[in-house]
């Protein structure tokens, strides 16, 4: 006992602190994901579309009855709720999502031919966002209550109150057709004939502006508050008493002490992204994930619907998890418990 | 009126007495839409079906203050029914959530221990569900109407209201007053209906005000996506998202009006809101003041 030294001692005991956290989280976090499937399977059983009729389309008026029986008794829709349940789940667990009865093809393709944009949509746009609201809320922070304080307060709470989609249309109107600056939608030009990089680059810049736009206020607010109170530390008063410079007082010494408990409440704000990504991509028409999921609830796809929202819950609970893990890493004055 | 407002807690926020101009226009904002929403079958009905083909896409002017639409139809005209069923929408909603969200918070905060605990945990991890999708699955499954609509709202939304009454009941537990009743032979049931609940009630009706914006702009999003009300039926967002042709051509009006008529009202309300919490806690006082 004696010969381990005392930093070793704490590392072991973060160590076990970090795996006692994620043991508890997924406590909760299993349970919540089994009740909400048999809630979301609940639902897609009270649902009154037929399975079958609905996999047929059109065909359905003209589909004999026997063809119809023959459907049902394939996927087996008729067995007893609990049985096609487990199968579901079953079948989830072992990596096969099932099979789109929208767009006739597996989930897991769907999937993958989709997310990979929306990731990107939603990774670009939180790089922005943060980068802006941690520079802007640190500068109006350094003069509270001062003109640009004012002015950017007031702008974010009157952003909070515009819809996503609405914001998106506006900036149509203006940008894409009044000034003609950029494209009105779409990923790439209707006459190219392949991606390329500058030209998605080009059409995303209108989508991650209005996203970065609609969910910057609330970042925004919150870096301004924090700074405004770590500017009254004493280790930023006494680096001021120093004499060293405003900017470096600002960013090297108050946005610092901020900056850490605002990383984990990015985690808490990924469910919002996640929503404003799928109005962003409607209005825009990106093929990303969003457009799919409307297509599908418009068809009352159940097995699609319900894999992407059961894969994004995960995700973002499992960000939400790195996100505490990586806070606890970075300070070490932060206790594991739960 | 004064002396029932100062008996009553919940009768509170009626003494309000807005010394800033904006609380004032935000007032005479809401007032004005309420009224106008509930009046309007009476003062300007609407055939909600009609149609005015020589007279498509016509831009803002005295005769059409919203302009027509690609159908010849008043946007003004359709965006004041529209009101009426997002506020309708988002008032039952809200109810809703606040309902769930009491109870939660309501069984949370008064039995505490264990029971809190796995209780607020569970809120915790819902919170980090994306309410979008689970309201889109709701409304899919349950094909698009107004209660789909209504019971995607209040099923998603009632997290904030369980976590304020929660940890509103928690701190009324350790008071003085408490005590008190406690030891003066008051009952469970007794303390809860005559001592906590009148703390409550306020903060429960503040909780269920500031909800009606977010109810307003899920029913929105949903009707946008094509996923709320029936399309005949004029609300915000089924304009919203017929006016989007119209705006590709120019007419931009046609969805923009509606969004701003969002806009406006649930700024109002949010601004109203914010002089309330200041009236309950003075303590903590709200940011907004614009």
């Amino acid at each position: 006992m004696t010969t381990r030294t005392a930093p070793a001692r704490r590392r072991t005991g973060r160590l076990a602190g970090a795996a006692a956290v994620v043991r508890r989280r997924l406590l909760v976090a299993v349970p919540v994901l089994v009740a909400t499937s048999v809630g979301m399977f609940a639902l897609g059983a009270a649902s009154p579309v037929d399975p079958a009729k609905q996999y047929a389309g059109a065909a359905a008026f003209t589909t004999s009855e026997e063809n119809l029986a023959q459907i049902r008794a394939n996927w087996g829709v008729d067995d007893p709720l609990p049985v096609q349940y487990l199968r579901w789940v079953g079948n989830l667990l072992r990596g096969d999502l099932g099979w789109s009865t929208s767009r006739h093809e597996p989930v897991t393709s769907v999937l993958a031919a989709r997310a990979g944009w929306t990731l990107l949509l939603i990774g670009v746009t939180l790089a922005v966002v943060l980068l802006a609201s941690l520079l802007l809320g640190a500068l109006a922070a350094y003069r509270r209550g001062g003109l640009f304080d004012r002015a950017l307060r007031a702008a974010a709470y009157a952003v909070e109150s515009m819809p996503v989609f609405w914001i998106g249309l506006a900036a149509i109107a203006v940008f894409a057709l009044a000034l003609g600056w950029f494209p009105a939608g779409g990923l790439t030009d209707v006459t190219a004939t392949g991606t390329s990089w500058p030209d998605v680059a080009h059409h995303l810049i209108l989508p991650v502006a209005v996203l970065a736009v609609s969910q910057a206020p609330w970042f925004l607010l919150f870096v301004r508050d924090a700074v405004a109170e770590s500017l009254r530390d004493d280790h930023v008063l006494a680096a001021r008493a120093r004499g060293l410079p405003g900017r470096t007082v600002l960013f090297g010494h108050a946005l610092r002490t901020a900056l850490l408990p605002f990383l984990t409440l990015v985690g808490t704000h990924l469910p919002e992204l996640v929503g404003g990504a799928v109005l962003v991509e409607t209005v825009f028409s990106l093929p990303g994930l969003g457009a799919v999921t409307v297509e599908a609830a418009l068809g009352s796809d159940f097995p699609l619907l319900a894999a992407i929202t059961l894969v994004t819950t995960a995700v973002v609970l499992a960000a939400n998890l790195a996100a505490d893990l990586a806070y606890a890493a970075a300070d070490p004055r932060v206790r594991l418990d739960g | 009126m004064a002396d029932l407002a100062a008996r009553r807690p919940l009768l509170r926020p009626l003494r309000l007495r807005p010394r800033r101009a904006g609380a004032v226009t935000a007032g005479l904002v809401l007032v004005v839409a309420v009224a106008g929403t509930l009046l309007a079958p009476i003062l300007w009905p609407l055939d909600q079906s009609a149609v005015a083909l020589d007279q498509t896409r016509l831009a803002p002017s005295w005769g059409h203050l919203g302009g027509t639409d690609d159908l010849g139809r008043d946007v003004a005209h359709r965006a004041v029914y529209g009101l009426r069923v997002s506020l309708l929408v988002g008032a039952v909603a809200a109810l809703v959530a606040t309902v769930i969200g009491g109870l939660i918070g309501g069984i949370a905060g008064t039995l505490g221990g264990r029971v809190d605990r796995v209780l607020m945990r569970i809120v915790d991890t819902i919170a980090a569900l994306p309410h979008l999708l689970l309201g889109i699955f709701i409304v899919a499954m349950l094909r698009p109407s107004l209660g789909a609509v209504i019971a995607s709202v209040g099923l998603t939304h009632w997290l904030s209201t369980a976590r304020i009454v929660r940890s509103e009941l928690l701190s009324l537990r350790t008071r003085t007053f408490v005590d008190a009743a406690i030891s003066g032979g008051a009952g469970r049931r007794r303390v809860l209906v005559r001592h906590l609940l009148p703390h409550v009630l306020p903060r429960l009706a503040l909780a269920t005000t500031l909800m009606i914006p977010h109810a307003v702009w899920h029913e929105t999003a949903l009707s946008f996506l094509g996923l709320g009300l029936p399309p005949h039926l004029a609300s915000l967002g089924n304009m919203i998202s017929d006016g989007e042709g119209s705006l590709l051509t120019g007419a931009w009006w046609a969805s923009l009006v509606p969004g701003a008529v969002i806009v406006v009202v649930t700024l109002a309300i949010a601004v109203l809101a914010a002089r309330w919490r200041d009236r309950l806690d003075p303590r903590v006082r709200a940011e907004l003041h614009l």
